[in-house]
């Protein structure tokens, strides 16, 4: 293994085009002929649409077409689809309401898209913009999901009475029922986990270009998947057949899960290109960025946690409201379903568990996975319970989640997961020196000293990444299979191109890649090029999300590479005249294993392509392809341990110390896991503390629809992260690898709310924890 | 230039630097003209005060431009739509930062960045100094002024509470009032359409100190207090937190009267009405957070 292989700190490859502005997104596209793209957009919450009249829009200067809901259904458009079945317990299929990518009689949400304007400029499509003419009438509308299910509520889909999409459960009620009633202790909870605005750092943008020449389409989009893009807007929107349709996804600046989805500007701006004659460009400002991305989270929880007099978990019975908002987004349904209630038994024997799930129509942007997408959710439930059963039962959080820990492997919960490696242990007891638990007290009085409450708070999560077996998902509803492939090229003279389904928009993977292919082969980084984002160059892949990248996207690149590793060797035995299992590929050559008869890697490589002397029958060439489908997710888990100051005079809450520790399976380049826990961790402290979507409940107006009213965690926010790993390495796939990406989000904000409502003394407390919702908690103690 | 751009009404030769001042305004003008964010407007640079006014009322729907911080923002949401903007910041009579003895005088187009790092005024009154620091970001205080704060009188801005503390005078092309007199209510002042603020100007206190809670967010005051202890008496003003935008806390100045000591401010509590309430603050917080906003500024002011 060289110093720039599997376990080395590499720099980011990509951050020299990053950091010096090089990077080239959606927005640096540039074609001959290219127009601009602004969407009208609703400004009411519920309205029927009367009429839209684009006359005077169109004799406005520049404008090139004005297009709207009505000549997208006529052109033959679908309607947007959701990817994930879900049952209702009484077996009917989900409730969905049509979506159209341009409204027609119909807006559900402020800032839903209803016409279009193609213009020379992006300022004369504004101004036509506005004098695109619709007669709205307003009517009622519903923000809370709890609300929009009691009677008398708005309706909003006819094909979802009382705005219910599905009643879904998981596990054995009875089961849990009996255990609850038999229990010591149950400790009951509401919690409302709240709505974000995912804010990736590049606003979403497309480019749409029909070539009337080859009846072609070509679109460059900020998107997590291109192949999924490509084919869900194929198979279900009839925008072009997929050998007629070529999906670009360029860098991408930041996902988070938001870039996952076909959106509705993606479609049109292909449909409008053919339509109008001129390719077209879109690119969200920041106020579109907050209306309409996919949010996130938006739970409404009650939780019963019961113990034996042991102070064992006997059983856990959870009520899920989830908000989806006014339409069913790619993959809403699975979020608080598949991704949410199958993690709820979380590091714990839990004998028994039930989850019911209700997902709901309101009037507000559509709702669908966001970093951690369900398991924050589950998370932030399971961990604020068993904190405050541990203060309900006088016993200490760390010893009652020690007592009850899983520790046999593989493990089935009750609700579908099969664990298949971890010692939560070896995370919890890390992290507790790392932190200096004992030393709290003393940390605590000091504190008072200068007038502040310090608080010490636990969370021990699990999650599921490498999403997921195809198979498996395929018989719980999934409508795409969640393996992954890799292209591995050697080159005539022994550089390598490795094409990959999966798609990098902050995660590395040029790097990481490249030093899984480095480690095998013993070349140099800088010899091996990661290729990706375009269905054009790329074989079909499914894209990079639930941190499955390293555990499904790399798995399919090893698979690839002992298919080249293989075909080389035969070479190379032929070549050094040598048995093919006494060759050894390592430091850039091949060698006969005993012996100083050896081959650089590049003859290797050029005598494939020259052919003049290969096995006999061997095609020439040196270029594998595989596809990998996970047996099993994989399931990192850890440790996270918060210390705050709350300032008891204004409620205001400093992050004092935060300690992480994650086991993430074996690491491929711990600086790239540091900095994905770091960014996790920023987003999942900036969910706990800061960040609050808030819909005026009775406009329907989102009310913080810019950074003066929502609040992005800053650098100040944070303290200075202390990050460790353990490591149980996932027996699953080749690598040992189990994903980092979403741990951050997922573990942080129990941590942070279990640590201010001990240095406050009161339980009663919801995210975001702002400095008056914490002033208020207090004052309810008096 | 193409018609449906915008138009600049300034001589070439002056684009230069027009690039540059937009640069920190938006993009750059060459993005400007591609996206237009905005609707079409002309840009005029004033280089006196009275042509500023006649540029104004010969405009259609003119205004007044300073650091276009809250301006520029404004129009590119399209909530605003000037037909003309009239930039003042070039006008020598609006700069500089005069401090002789006990009498401070500010120019309207002195920046945040200015006032903070003035030497002199550190001296004089550093609680002003501070104020200004703590105003939005670098990019913020480099380009915003105190003429255009206290023009926009946001109920959440941090001059007018010190302004008001300071009993400081408002000088314009037309009079000087009293910021008694020129704080009206919620974005509301004094100033009649085409009256251009010239100068503050106020006498150095014994002692003055600001407390100022961020608003999360936003970072404007979700509550501010400005304390100041005169020849004349104690006064304490408060911003971010009144309905009517920034007011005189009784209750405090009179606590503080007796002793200009933060003890004197324990047990002073601050009635909730007329207060705002808004998603980040409720009125009984803000009440709060104006008693202890008073006795931090009061600790600050005697060091
Ligand atoms: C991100 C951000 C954060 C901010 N944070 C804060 C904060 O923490 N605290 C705070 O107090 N402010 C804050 N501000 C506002 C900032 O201080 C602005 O600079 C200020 O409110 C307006 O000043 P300006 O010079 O930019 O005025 P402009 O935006 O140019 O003008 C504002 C208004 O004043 C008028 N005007 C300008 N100058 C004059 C004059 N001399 N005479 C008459 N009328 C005039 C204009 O016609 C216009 O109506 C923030 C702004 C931003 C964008």
């Amino acid at each position: 293994m060289g110093i720039e292989g599997i376990g080395a700190r590499v720099a980011r490859k990509e951050d020299k085009r990053f950091l010096t502005g090089l990077g080239r997104y959606v927005d640096d596209m540039v074609v001959p002929g290219m127009k601009h793209a602004i969407f009208v957009r609703s400004p009411h919450a519920h309205a029927a649409i009367r009429s839209v009249d684009t006359k005077a829009a169109k004799a406005m200067p520049g404008v090139i077409g004005v297009l709207t809901g009505a000549e997208l259904k006529n052109d033959g458009i679908g309607n947007l689809i959701c990817g994930w079945m879900i049952h209702s317990k009484d077996g009917t299929p989900m409730k969905m309401g049509a979506y159209s990518a341009l409204a027609t009689d119909r807006v559900r949400y402020v800032g839903e898209a209803v016409a279009v304007v193609v213009a020379e400029t992006r300022g004369q499509a504004r101004d036509a913009a506005e004098a695109v003419e619709i007669d709205y009438e307003e009517m009622p509308a519903v923000t809370d999901a709890v609300e929009a299910l009691e009677k008398g509520a708005p309706q909003l889909h006819p094909e979802a009475e009382n705005n219910l999409i599905y009643d879904w459960e998981i596990g054995d009620a009875s089961a849990v029922d009996q255990a609850l009633d038999g229990a010591a202790h149950v400790t009951r909870m509401k919690l409302v986990n709240n709505r974000l605005v995912p804010n990736a750092m590049e606003p979403r943008a497309a480019l749409g270009h029909y070539d009337m020449a080859e009846d072609h389409f070509t679109l460059w989009t900020t998107s997590q998947n291109p192949h999924v893009a490509r084919l869900v807007m194929s198979a279900f929107y009839n925008v072009a057949p997929e050998n007629k349709l070529r999906v670009i996804a360029p860098d991408v600046g930041g996902g988070f899960g938001s870039k996952i989805y076909v959106y509705p500007e993606e479609i049109v701006c292909l449909w409008a290109s053919k339509k109008t004659g001129v390719p077209v460009k879109w690119v969200a400002d920041r106020t579109e960025s907050f209306l309409t991305d996919a949010h996130g989270r938006d739970h409404h929880t009650e939780v019963s946690l019961g113990f034996d007099a042991d102070n064992r978990m006997v059983a856990l019975k959870v009520d899920t409201i989830a908000n989806f908002g006014g339409y069913m987004s790619l993959f809403s349904s699975c979020v608080p379903t598949y991704l949410y209630a199958t993690l709820l038994s979380g590091q714990y024997a839990i004998p028994a568990i039930h989850c019911n799930v209700r997902a709901v129509y309101t009037n507000t942007a559509p709702v669908d996975a966001y970093r951690g997408a369900g398991r924050p959710e589950a998370t932030y439930l399971l961990e604020r319970t068993v904190e405050t059963a541990a203060r309900e039962l006088g016993v200490s959080p760390a010893e009652l989640r020690r007592k009850n820990f899983i520790r046999e492997f593989p493990y089935q919960t009750p609700v579908i997961m099969n664990y298949d490696a971890g010692d939560y242990e070896a995370s919890l007891d890390a992290a507790m020196r790392e932190a200096d638990y004992a030393g709290f007290p003393a940390r605590r009085d000091e504190a008072k000293k200068r007038g502040k409450l310090r608080g010490i708070g636990m969370s021990c999560y699990i999650e599921a990444c490498g999403i997921a077996p195809s198979q498996a998902v395929g018989s719980l509803g999934a409508g795409v299979g969640l393996w992954e492939s890799a292209e591995v090229r050697v080159n005539a003279a022994g550089t390598i191109e490795v094409l990959t389904g999966s798609h990098s928009h902050g995660q590395g993977h040029e790097t990481t890649f490249a030093q899984v292919v480095a480690s095998r082969f013993g070349v140099p980084l800088e010899q091996v090029s990661i290729v990706h984002g375009d269905t054009d160059k790329v074989q079909m892949g499914m894209g990079t999300y639930g941190s499955r990248s390293g555990a499904v996207g790399a798995s399919a690149i090893v698979k690839a590479l002992d298919k080249v590793e293989a075909k080389a060797k035969k070479i190379a035995a032929h070549l050094l005249e040598a048995d093919e299992s006494d060759i050894v590929i390592e430091n850039g050559e091949a060698k006969v294993a005993g012996t100083d008869r050896t081959l650089p890697w590049f003859q290797v490589a050029l005598a494939a392509y020259t052919a003049h002397n290969l096995p006999e029958g061997m095609e020439p060439g040196l270029k594998e392809g595989a596809f990998y489908d996970p047996t099993n997710f994989t399931f990192p888990a850890g440790c996270y341990i918060a210390e705050v100051e709350v300032d008891p005079e204004t409620g205001h809450t400093d992050v004092v110390q935060f300690v992480a520790s994650d086991d993430f399976g074996n690491i491929i380049n711990p600086l790239i896991v540091e900095g994905q826990v770091h960014g996790g961790l920023a987003q999942g402290i900036g969910q706990a503390l800061l960040e609050g979507c808030h819909y005026d409940p009775a406009s329907g107006q989102l009310v913080t629809a810019s950074y003066m009213d929502y609040t992005m965690p800053r650098a100040g926010d944070l303290p200075s992260f202390q990050v460790s790993t353990t490591n149980t390495p996932c027996p699953g796939n080749p690598l040992g690898v189990k994903g980092c990406g979403e741990a951050g989000a997922i573990g942080s904000p129990p941590a942070i709310i279990n640590a201010i409502t001990d240095a406050i003394g009161n339980n009663d407390l919801s995210m975001p924890a702002t400095p008056q919702k914490v002033w208020a908690a207090m004052r309810r103690n008096q | 230039m193409s018609s449906g751009e915008l138009e600049i009404g300034v001589e070439p030769t002056e684009s230069f630097l027009l690039t540059t001042h937009y640069s920190l305004l938006t993009t750059s003008l060459i993005d400007l003209e591609e996206e237009n964010p905005m609707h079409q407007t002309t840009y005029h640079r004033a280089s006196s005060v009275s042509e500023a006014v006649k540029l104004l009322n010969d405009a259609d729907d003119g205004k007044y431009v300073a650091g276009g911080q809250t301006l520029i923002p404004t129009m590119k949401q399209r909530l605003a739509a000037p037909s003309d903007l009239v930039d003042l910041r070039h006008i020598a009579d609006l700069k500089g930062i005069e401090v002789s003895g006990d009498k401070v005088k500010i120019g309207a187009a002195a920046t945040h960045a200015e006032v903070a790092e003035n030497a002199a005024l550190a001296k004089a009154c550093p609680a002003f100094c501070h104020l200004a620091a703590h105003i939005g970001d670098p990019h913020v205080r480099h380009m915003g002024t105190v003429g255009g704060s206290i023009a926009n009188n946001d109920p959440a801005a941090d001059y007018p509470a010190a302004l008001l503390a300071l009993a400081a005078t408002v000088h314009t092309n037309k009079r000087e009032i009293s910021a008694d007199d020129f704080f009206v209510d919620l974005f509301e002042t004094a100033l009649e359409d085409d009256e251009i603020i010239t100068a503050v100007s106020l006498t150095v206190p014994e002692k003055a100190g600001y407390g100022k809670f961020p608003n999360p967010a936003s970072r404007y005051a979700l509550t501010g207090v400005f304390v100041a202890r005169r020849a004349d008496g104690v006064r304490a003003a408060v911003t971010g937190a009144g309905e009517n935008g920034v007011f005189r806390a009784e209750a405090i100045e009179k606590a503080l009267s007796s002793s200009f000591d933060a003890s004197a401010l324990d047990g002073v509590t601050i009635p909730a009405d007329g207060l705002m309430t808004d998603i980040h603050a409720s009125a009984e917080y803000r009440a709060n957070l104006i008693a202890v906003m008073a006795k931090r500024a009061v600790q600050a002011a005697n060091g």
